[in-house]
This record gives structure tokens, sequence and C-alpha cells, in this order.
């Protein structure tokens, strides 16, 4: 199962309009989590080996931070780690991750979440599944393995699907699917003795020209939101007095 | 003669695509295609030309049936390459997003998903897109030689659409699908439109079960407005899809929105920063939400929201 770790979007401060990165601490992705839940009860149930597979990019802590993902459940981690791949663009990613699927060997089942915590672009899974040529299916809130095959369920629009996947096959999941475990203590003790790999790009047969951008980030600034940012305190009684005492003077009940 | 390729496999969507696929092709000095997958997909060729199309590529082939990623992709890929289309537009629904990463992997093409805004500057795409969990906006440009870009469903307006000529194309396409499709069955739900409401109760994850939504309803009476919801909600099935606000539902632009236990995620607020006046009502002074909200009552919501109805009946 594929995880991503980037910067913890709840201490992501603007300052002038620019996100402040510096000091905000990596973690795992709450859908990657979720994934990480899905992929040990698949094991549970239906036996295999759940490996955490991530690619550093600019995470210097990224040891640290799979270990979460150890310390869950994941059987193994194996990290993508160069510094010709600190910043990638989603198709690099996928490069790396199908070229890390494909040294492991044998995946039955690729999970992720369906997007990051960050940028939610959810473009990986898919182009890992493409890069790997086998068939997908994002948004499941039910993944369970029949013979041969992943089965799942997943809400679209007006409809509740049910599908089935041949193995090898790629799968995002929503958060609706589970609610990760929380690990113990001992369990957290354990990871650090858990099988991690370390692999560079070299490792992978990938050089700094296979993962040129196709895209680039122009700018990245807070939008110009002109909100008034009033907060009303006291007791509930005063709080709804004053609250809709500001909605009538906006002009939005009352008229 | 290069094209601009649209496709969604909302119908609506796809002729917003092509309406304002037109604007930029015509700037660009490239033709619009677009194209109809799946079963039916026919029908759709006069409303996508009525759009804008010059040509609709219509696919009806067995594994475009629940429009599955890897032959949908593979349709489109081989219909780009038919056309000589240099940019493709998609739409930014589930579906869509799922299929942009494919189909632009196939193409070797760099893609932007959830695109809210996209326009030429000196001939070249810039989309926007959030980031960061909506802290901000990205601009993001496109280097490849084919870009692909999902633009959220109503970002551009149908309306006023140039026709093109709607000239229909049934390409040979060669497909295959991995996906089986075992059971697709109708939620049970309501139906409501969230667009043109001009008061919009918002109800989250704060609620502890859907018989407290009864609350939600209570205010949204008390202030002549609809109730929508973040789509956790809706997973849960507690309330219908169509009151779904955000990525995944109704993009809003109310006079007000009033969120009641909605922590803010991106997913959501992406439906309701259009809107005129924003407030909150959350436990949690810390939530995403009051970061862009013009009124925040931190509190219960189970003491606060009663307040509120009993205050705004004395209005």
């Amino acid at each position: 199962m594929c995880v991503k770790t980037n910067p913890d979007p709840q201490m992501v401060r603007i300052k002038n309009r620019e996100p402040v990165l510096e000091a905000v601490p990596f973690k795992l992705g709450d859908l990657d989590k979720n994934a990480l839940e899905t992929a040990i009860q698949l094991r549970d149930a239906a036996g295999g080996k759940v490996v955490a597979l991530t690619v550093a990019e600019s995470n210097r802590k990224i040891k640290e931070t799979v270990k979460d993902a150890l310390a869950m459940g994941a059987d193994e981690a194996v990290i993508v780690d160069d510094p010709a791949a600190a910043t990638l663009d989603q198709a690099a990613v996928a490069t790396v991750v199908a070229a890390a699927v494909q040294k492991l060997g044998a995946c039955d089942l690729l999970l992720f979440g369906e997007g990051s915590s960050d940028n939610y672009t959810g473009q990986v899974p898919s182009r890992v599944a493409e890069k790997l040529g086998v068939p997908q299916v994002g948004y499941a809130r039910k993944v369970e393995a029949v013979e041969g095959a992943v089965r799942c369920e997943r809400s679209m629009d007006e409809m509740i699907e049910t599908l089935e996947l041949p193995l090898p096959a790629a799968v995002t999941v929503v958060s609706e699917i589970n609610e990760p475990r929380i690990p113990s203590l001992m369990h957290i003790m354990k990871a650090g003795s858990k099988p991690t790999q370390v692999w560079t790009l070299s490792d992978l047969g990938l050089d700094a020209a296979a993962l040129a951008p196709k895209q680039e980030v122009v700018s990245n600034l807070a939008e110009e939101q002109d909100r008034k940012h009033i907060v009303f305190e006291g007791t509930a009684a005063e709080q709804a007095e004053a609250f809709v005492n500001a909605l009538v003077k906006e002009g939005v009940v009352g008229r | 003669m290069a094209d601009l390729l649209v496709y969604s496999e909302k119908i609506g969507t796809a002729c917003e695509l092509a309406a304002k696929g037109r604007e930029f092709a015509q700037a660009l000095g490239l033709g619009v295609s677009a194209a109809a997958l799946g079963t039916g997909a026919a029908a759709q060729a006069a409303e996508l030309g009525a759009a804008g199309a010059d040509r609709v590529f219509v696919g009806e082939d067995q594994a475009l049936e629940g429009w599955p990623a890897d032959s949908v992709a593979a349709a489109l890929a081989q219909i780009v390459a038919e056309a000589d289309a240099k940019v493709v537009l998609l739409g930014s629904t589930r579906r869509g997003k799922e299929l942009a990463g494919r189909l632009a992997e196939k193409l070797g093409a760099g893609a932007v998903t959830d695109v809210n805004g996209l326009e030429l500057e000196d001939g070249a795409f810039i989309a926007a897109r959030y980031a960061f969990a909506g802290a901000t906006v990205a601009r993001e440009k496109v280097g490849s030689d084919v870009k692909v870009f999902a633009v959220m469903p109503k970002t551009f307006s149908a309306e006023d659409a140039t026709a093109g000529a709607g000239a229909v194309v049934t390409p040979a396409l060669q497909l295959a699908t991995g996906m089986k499709v075992v059971e697709r069955r109708a939620k049970e739900g309501d139906t409501v439109s969230l667009d043109a409401a001009p008061r919009i109760v918002g109800v989250g994850r704060g609620f502890g079960k859907k018989e407290d939504l009864a609350l939600g309803d209570q205010l949204a009476e008390a202030l002549e407005g609809i109730v929508g919801c973040t789509k956790s909600l809706a997973d849960f099935q507690w309330l219908g899809e169509d009151r779904i606000i955000g990525l995944s539902g109704a993009k809003t632009a109310p006079d007000l929105y009033l969120s009641v236990g909605v922590s803010g995620q991106v997913q959501h607020t992406v439906g309701v920063s259009a809107a005129k006046l924003i407030a909150a009502i959350n436990k949690d002074k810390e939530a995403p939400i009051f970061q862009m909200a013009d009124y925040g009552i931190v509190g219960d919501l189970y003491e606060v929201v009663p307040a509120v109805i009993e205050r705004l009946k004395a209005v």
C-alpha cells in the first residue's frame, strides 16, 4: 500500500499570503491511514503482507513518519529517498511509485487514499495504475478479497456501485471506509525493529531526466478572501443575540 | 487542424466545457471536439454541438459500461490521436478526476485536477486550484505537448454558447476493461437544489447522530433557507447526495452560508467560498471554517443552535 507524508495542513500558516512551511511537521495523510487500515484488515482476513511504500520528497524525517505506518500494523516499509527527487510533480511521483512496486515484485493490490491531505490532486493512483497496466477503482468505501479478485463498493452520484477487479489491481479509499486504529505503546515500540528499506533513484533504474516535470506551479498564494472574522463570545444566549443582530444588520434576515 | 477536446460523463458539465472550450479554441486557432461515451451516448451529440462542439466523437462500446477509468482513458486517448487534440478539458467530477490521471499518463501529459479557474495568459493556460487543504490557491502551468485539465462543474456556463457544427464521428475504438460491474443500485433520497438557494445551513460531522439533524432543519426553517451538508453526512446516508456542498457536490453562492458542526475541509468549503456572508458554529475554535467566516460562534451546537433559533423567532 502506498502512503504519502505531507506537511500537516493544520499547521500551515499564511504570512503575507504565502504559506509558511518551516517547522511544519510532516505526517501521514488522513486518507493514507484509511488505506493502511484497509490493507491491515485485508491481510488479517486473507493473508499476505502489507508493505508501506512512500516517496520521501522533502520530508527529512521520513523514517520517523513511516514508523507510524509500521506501528499501525504494516509489516515492512520501503522509502524512496533521493536528493534528486525532493520536489516532484504527480507524474514523477507515479513514475517512482510504479518503479518501486515493480522492484518489490508480485504486489496483488495497490491501496491508496483517494487524495492527499495537502493538495488532493488524486492523480498518483490513476497514473500508477496506468503505468503498471492494472485496472482501478477509486473512492471505495468497502473492500473485500474474493477469489483472485478484489470487490469494492463505492458511492457515485445517485448510485451505489459494487465492482470487481481481477488482481493485480489498484484501489483508492475514502474516509468512510473505516476508523484507522491508534497503535498501542507496545506496537509503537516494536515498529522500530520492523524491516525498513531505503532506495535511491538509481536503485530503481531512474534518473532525474525520467522525473522531469510536466507542469509547474506559477504561484501559490492565499486567496484574497475579504472576511470579517468576528467571533462572538459569552453564553449561548449572548452569542445568539449578537449573531442574529449582525445578520439583521447585514440584511440577510428580517427583511 | 488541431483540436481542443472536451469530455464529461455528465452532459451538463460537458456542455459547460464545450461552451468555454470554444472561446479558448478560437483564441488558439483550434477546433472543438467533444467525446460522448457510454451506452446511449449518441443521444448527447446534438446538445454538445449546440454547446460549441464542431465534432462529437461517439463511443458506445460495451467496455465503457459503468465508465471504468481504464477503458474511458483508452477511448479518449484514441480520440485525442484522431482529433489531434492538444488540450483536453474534463469535468472534475469523481469519475472525471479518477480519469484525469490515467488519461494524462497515457498521453505523457501533465494534468491539473479540481480546476476552479482556467484562463489564457499570453497563449498559455493557467489553471487555478486549491492547495494546502484550501489555505492557498495554486496557479499551475502545464508544459507537455498535450495538456489535461479537469475542471470543476459550474466553473463555466453553457448559457449563451455559440453552436458548433456538431458533426457526429464514430471512431473504431479498441477497448477493454478489467473492471466488472457486479451491481449498480439507486440510492434512496430526497431531491433539492442548492444552486439558487439564498440562505443555506450547512451541517457536518459535529452532529452526533442522524436524528439530531432536526436541529439543522429547524435552523434552516427559521432562516427560510435550505439544508446542505458535507460529503461525509451523505456517505453516512444521513442526507441525500443532492445536499452535498463542495468538490463532489454543489458550488453555491448564497447570501448567507451558515455552517453548523462543519470543520471546514477544503473539499467542502470550495462549494461556499463565493457566499456573500459566511458564518460558522463549531465547538473547536481552531476549526479551519473560522478562517473563512465573517461571523463565528465557538460553542456546543446543541446549545447554540436552539438559542439562535429562539432569537431568530424574535426578528
